[in-house]
């Protein structure tokens, strides 16, 4: 009823309309225990009857289980963005696929994405190789063996370059997944869209940046919390300034769910790390509406299809909510949470792996009915090896297939009102207040980390599903159920030589004999000097990118002031 | 077994990967069969697991290693191993590897490799075996 209809009633008509609603509850609650009572007479399967995470799910689920109204769901575009963060959704623009994909040197991604565009992919996301991700030149000892074994080596503004050559990056988004040394790997790809001549004021994309869930969950770090936080804000202020339609972090669940955690746990450990982070930007100094339009989010699509949704539906409301009313912001864009998902790498199997295509299906038609505005559907060989080009393909169409022929992109949020829908999406929003309570009775996210509270809650949980899968309780086809043919895997996997490390090791060498080597100590010197005082060291970054410094010596630059992270060990 | 003295692994994660939910899960399932467990942490170099195993005193090293680097890392930690005089200790581990390099990796004198989706229940009656065999009598 609405508030203009409530105005003109008299006091007895109101009277009246309450006694009405109270009848009608009271009828549905004869009926329901009439349909309990049926139920309960009859046989049912001996299985386990909840989530992957665990959660109880009722047979039925009416609406007396949830309050679904126009506060908490609302329309698309318009707070809290329970259905969609934008008005027209997929009628204006289709989700983002976004295949992640790197491996070996530049030069072999940089063909990869050209074949991924080719293939009419929207957008190109970075993988990098395990060096990359902690900081350490190709060429580096720590580095022995993992050159490009598990995604792109990039070790300069060089390897940058090469990695887009004859792709304008005026003109295509690019998502880059790296965390401890982000700010490093930003500056390089601001330098290369500088070195193609482009105003990198247009520059499109996202790097991910988001270090909370590094020590959480999947431990990619090189500095302690507080000057790794430092230089999150840094980018945020600079970024802001300088690449307004760049997003300057991804705030990820991923991670955290693919080590183990729960839904209830991913909703709600990423959305504190990303109070935390608008908290510290505050903390700058910094107008909240300045830079949360572009904080954007990261979420893992696992199995429970309906409890996904909801978890991307109780993520919109819950940050709408808490921007706007805990942390003041009053732009919308500010409230208005916007995701990049990805199918659950942790479900594929390796047994029957062509079962996987239809995993990442279904978690893909999950993705796109919880309103996510890109994609990436893992490929069904990635629990064996890096993806082939066939595996990538069929991924690919594997979007393709849902967002042009089974019809789920026409209609906007199409399972609001859902009674489990909804009254789940309920369920998962109280779940994380909860969880933020806990968070701040420890201090809030830094000491949670230092204490190994998140950690140990996300290996717990991984433990739990274990032994729900050992026992056989928790099935998973081809693995524990239905094995035959599960001994046999042909399927051709892309394998990465040694040859790779070779070369990139000779390109490096190459690269440190032709830079000026003066310029290189006297920008990583001033760098140094820049971590030791206040100022914001993006500038200090790109001119170390520009002159060709490399990853190591940049963050060595900075190692010396800001010292190295130390985890605390348990399991 | 209550007369005879706990195994002792060191559950380790070699090279650069950060992926611990495999090594976690199996220190807890080891720790749960009643091993006696060391988990290194992250990150460790090849050297610094073999001093750890040493100085452990270890009888098994459990390496977890998704990051494809496998054919150097239990290469290099088993020359190392067998350098401190400890090829008494028993090199096994898991992650992501292909069936010819596990295959690969045994004819080097490495035991046996698990792949994803294997039960640690695989993995605790394999070292419980390997225990039995080289500690008879």
């Amino acid at each position: 009823m609405s508030t203009i209809e409530k105005d003109v009633l008299s006091r007895t008509d109101l009277e009246s309309a309450v006694q009405e609603r109270d009848r009608e509850i009271d009828e549905l609650k004869a009926r329901l225990a009439e349909w309990e009572e049926a139920y309960d007479g009859m046989s049912k399967r001996d299985v386990l009857f909840s989530t992957v995470s665990g959660r109880d799910v009722k047979p039925l689920y009416t609406e007396l289980d949830h309050a679904s109204d126009h506060t908490s769901v609302g329309y698309p575009g318009m707070y809290p963005f329970t259905r969609g963060p934008y008005t027209t959704m997929y009628r204006t623009r289709l989700w983002t696929m976004r295949q992640f994909a790197g491996f070996a040197t530049a030069e072999e991604t940089n063909e990869r994405y050209k074949y991924l565009l080719d293939h009419g992919q929207t957008g190109l996301s970075v993988a990098f190789d395990f060096p990359t991700l902690m900081g350490y030149d190709s060429d580096h000892d720590r580095s022995l063996g993992e050159v490009g074994v598990c995604g792109v080596a990039i070790s300069s503004l060089a390897d940058m370059e090469r990695l887009f050559e004859g792709i304008p990056l005026d003109q295509v988004s690019v998502s880059m997944t790296i965390n401890g040394p982000a700010i490093i790997l930003y500056c390089f790809y601001v330098a290369a869209a500088e070195k193609q001549g482009v105003d990198v004021g247009v520059l499109r994309g996202t790097v991910q940046n988001d270090i909370l869930k590094e020590y959480q969950a999947q431990h990619a770090w090189i500095f302690p919390p507080e000057p790794a936080l430092r230089c999150i804000v840094d980018m945020f202020e600079w970024s802001s300034q300088n690449t307004p339609k760049y997003n300057p972090i991804s705030i990820s669940g991923y991670h955290i769910r693919e080590a183990g955690a729960t839904a209830a746990e991913e909703l709600a450990f990423t959305l504190r790390n990303g109070f935390e982070y608008v908290e510290r930007g505050i903390a700058r100094g910094l107008d909240v509406d300045s830079f949360a339009p572009r904080l954007s989010f990261f979420f893992d699509v696992h199995n429970d299809f309906f409890e996904e949704i909801a978890k991307l539906r109780a993520a919109r409301r819950i940050w709408a909510r808490g921007m706007k009313e805990k942390y003041g912001a009053r732009n919308p864009d500010s409230w208005r949470l916007r995701t990049h998902c990805q199918t659950a790498g942790v479900t594929l199997t390796a047994q029957q792996p062509e079962t996987n295509i239809v995993r990442v299906a279904y978690q893909a038609m999950a993705a796109a009915l919880g309103g996510t505005q890109s994609l990436h559907t893992n490929s069904m060989d990635e629990t064996l090896a890096l993806p082939t080009e066939k595996a990538v393909r069929i991924a690919l169409r594997t979007q393709q297939v849902l967002a042009y022929e089974s019809g789920v992109a026409n209609t906007i949020d199409p399972l609001a009102g859902s009674h489990f829908v909804e009254a789940l999406t309920d369920e998962l929003e109280r779940d994380a207040l909860a969880l933020f309570d806990e968070i701040d009775e420890m201090g809030g996210v830094v000491p949670g980390i230092e204490q190994g509270w998140f950690q140990q809650e996300i290996a717990n949980s991984a433990m739990r599903q274990q032994r729900e899968v050992e026992s056989g309780e928790r099935v998973i086809v081809g693995v524990n159920h239905f094995t035959e043919g599960s001994g046999d895997i042909e399927i051709d996997t892309l394998r990465i030589g040694p040859e790779v490390e070779e070369r990139q090791v000779a390109k490096m060498a190459a690269m440190r004999a032709g830079r000026d080597a003066d310029a290189v100590r006297a920008k990583l010197a001033a760098l140094t000097e820049a971590c030791r005082g206040e100022d914001n060291v993006v500038p200090y970054i790109l001119d170390c990118a520009r002159a060709y410094c490399t990853l190591y010596e940049i963050r060595a630059a900075m190692e010396e002031v800001f010292g190295s992270y130390k985890e605390p060990v348990f399991f | 077994m209550s007369d005879e003295r706990k195994i002792r692994v060191l559950v380790a994660k070699p090279g650069l990967d950060g992926h611990d939910r495999g090594a976690k899960v199996i220190a807890s399932a080891f720790r749960d069969a009643g091993f006696e467990v060391v988990y290194t942490g992250l990150h460790q170099t090849p050297e610094m697991i073999v001093n750890a195993a040493v100085q452990e005193d270890v009888d098994v090293v459990a390496m977890s290693v998704l990051s494809g680097a496998h054919m150097t890392l239990f290469p290099r930690v088993k020359a190392l191993l067998d350098e401190a005089g400890a090829d008494h200790m028993l090199l096994t581990g898991g992650g992501i590897i292909p069936e010819e390099d596990v295959e690969e990796l045994e004819k080097q004198g490495i035991g046996r490799l698990f792949g994803p989706g294997t039960s640690t229940g695989d993995a605790i009656a394999y070292v419980n075996e390997w225990f039995a065999t080289t500690h008879a009598g």
